[in-house]
């Protein structure tokens, strides 16, 4: 009994075993290959290898972003912040986000998410598609955090996926504030200077921030 | 001839999820599109077939007592190379069902067609027994996944069919699933008695 059931857990184990070595080397290339796309597919076109060069920069929350600079013959033409969000509809959602020397967003592509399909899944594609105002391509948040048009802001959020649009922006907001170097995170709703708990960060360079207030 | 029944049985008159109303998880969480559905229902068939044969073959090796792990850490052991294959190979596929392979250990149709079929029978009957029940499976994800998907979006396999206006979100949704598919049972089960 004890043995027929050790020969079978050592011959399953050692399966596995083989099994993962032979996936191993093609899960890591196609990772690196989906990572590559994602930076080439939201900065302009560069000659260096962002991944190589990647940084660390922690928000204000203390999480670490990831920064991948894209630079043309040694001339910085943009970066790729890997950002993320909490609070999407079924957990997180990674994405990655390009800007280019202007701080204006050139393009975005979605890592990892566990969105609903059908409602929140759309955020693929709805905040890229130049209809009403629902893109944020181009935009510049430099004169403050991008805001759904139910919390005041100008961005058309995905019909019936609040939540996600919500989570979304905030994941982009975060990764601005790396980008600017301003650590300024947390929050679907941004900096609008009427209603802000100021945050002090590190003396010199304070971020105004309005606290997440049970709005969802 | 006998193993022809057996495996036009899984897919008709036992079939899993019509008539046994097995690995309901799986049928609802899955099924948000056709292609998820067929994804996963294909996933499940491989391992049915997989650990299928290797229990039926080692079915006189196994004691009584310990027949249940046994049968455990077989399919686990598939469940886990489907997972890694999949990664590797098509990333794409993994990212939207990778959450409900590790749950194919779980489905209790697996498991059931080891401990009611493979166990007592042998390997022939057994590899044809998890070719008709999982066909049966595919086939069913596949259509709730359609009806859902149609409805829903307005697409079928990511064509579009119909404005997406017209679809209805609660099919996209889980109450959707559970509607759909005792719509689907009631037809079905119209259909077999005609």
């Amino acid at each position: 009994m004890l043995l027929s059931l050790t020969i079978i857990c050592v011959v399953a184990g050692t399966l596995l075993a083989w099994v993962n070595t032979m996936t191993e080397g093609p899960i890591a290339l196609s990772k690196a290959a989906a990572l590559e796309e994602a930076i080439k597919n939201v900065t302009p076109p560069f000659d260096n290898n962002p991944v190589a060069e990647a940084y660390t920069t922690e928000s204000s929350d203390g999480s670490p972003l990831l920064i991948y600079p894209a630079t043309q013959n040694g001339i910085p033409v943009g970066v790729a912040v890997e950002t993320y969000t909490m609070n999407g509809f079924s957990g997180e959602i990674r994405l990655i986000v390009g800007f280019d020397t202007d701080g204006k967003i050139i393009n975005y592509s979605i890592l990892q998410h566990a969105e609903t399909p059908g409602l929140g899944s759309k955020m693929m594609d709805w905040f890229k598609t130049d209809k009403n105002k629902q893109s944020i391509v181009g935009r510049s948040l430099a004169s403050g955090n991008l805001k759904v048009a139910k919390d005041g802001g100008d961005v058309d959020a995905i019909t019936a996926s609040t939540i996600t649009s919500r989570a979304f922006l905030e994941a982009v907001n975060r990764a601005y504030s790396v980008y600017a170097g301003t650590d300024a995170s947390t929050g679907t709703t941004g900096v609008d200077g009427e209603s802000g708990a100021t945050e002090q960060v590190d003396g010199e360079t304070g971020a105004t921030e309005t606290e997440e207030g049970g709005e969802l | 001839m006998n193993n022809m029944k057996v495996l036009v049985n899984g897919i008709l008159k036992e079939n899993p999820v019509f008539a046994l109303l097995l690995g309901m998880c799986p049928t609802l969480g899955t099924t948000s599109s056709a292609l998820n559905g067929m994804a996963m229902g294909l996933a499940t068939t491989f391992v049915l077939i997989c650990s299928n044969v290797v229990i039926s073959s080692l079915k006189s090796l196994i004691p009584d007592q310990v027949r249940i792990p046994a049968f455990i850490v077989v399919i686990a052991t598939f469940v886990t190379v489907v997972q890694m294959c999949m990664e590797a190979y098509v990333p794409a596929l993994y990212a939207s069902l990778g959450l409900f392979i590790p749950l194919i250990v779980v489905n209790c149709i697996v498991l059931g067609r080891a401990e009611a079929f493979a166990a007592k029978n042998s390997i022939f009957p057994s590899l044809f027994d998890g070719i008709g029940i999982g066909l049966g499976f595919t086939f069913a994800l596949t259509l709730l996944g359609a009806v859902r998907e149609l409805f829903g979006t307005g697409n079928l396999f990511g064509f579009s069919f119909m404005p997406e206006e017209y679809g209805s979100l609660i099919f996209v949704l889980a109450p959707g699933a559970f509607i759909a598919l005792g719509y689907l049972i009631a037809i079905i089960n119209k259909l077999r008695k005609a």
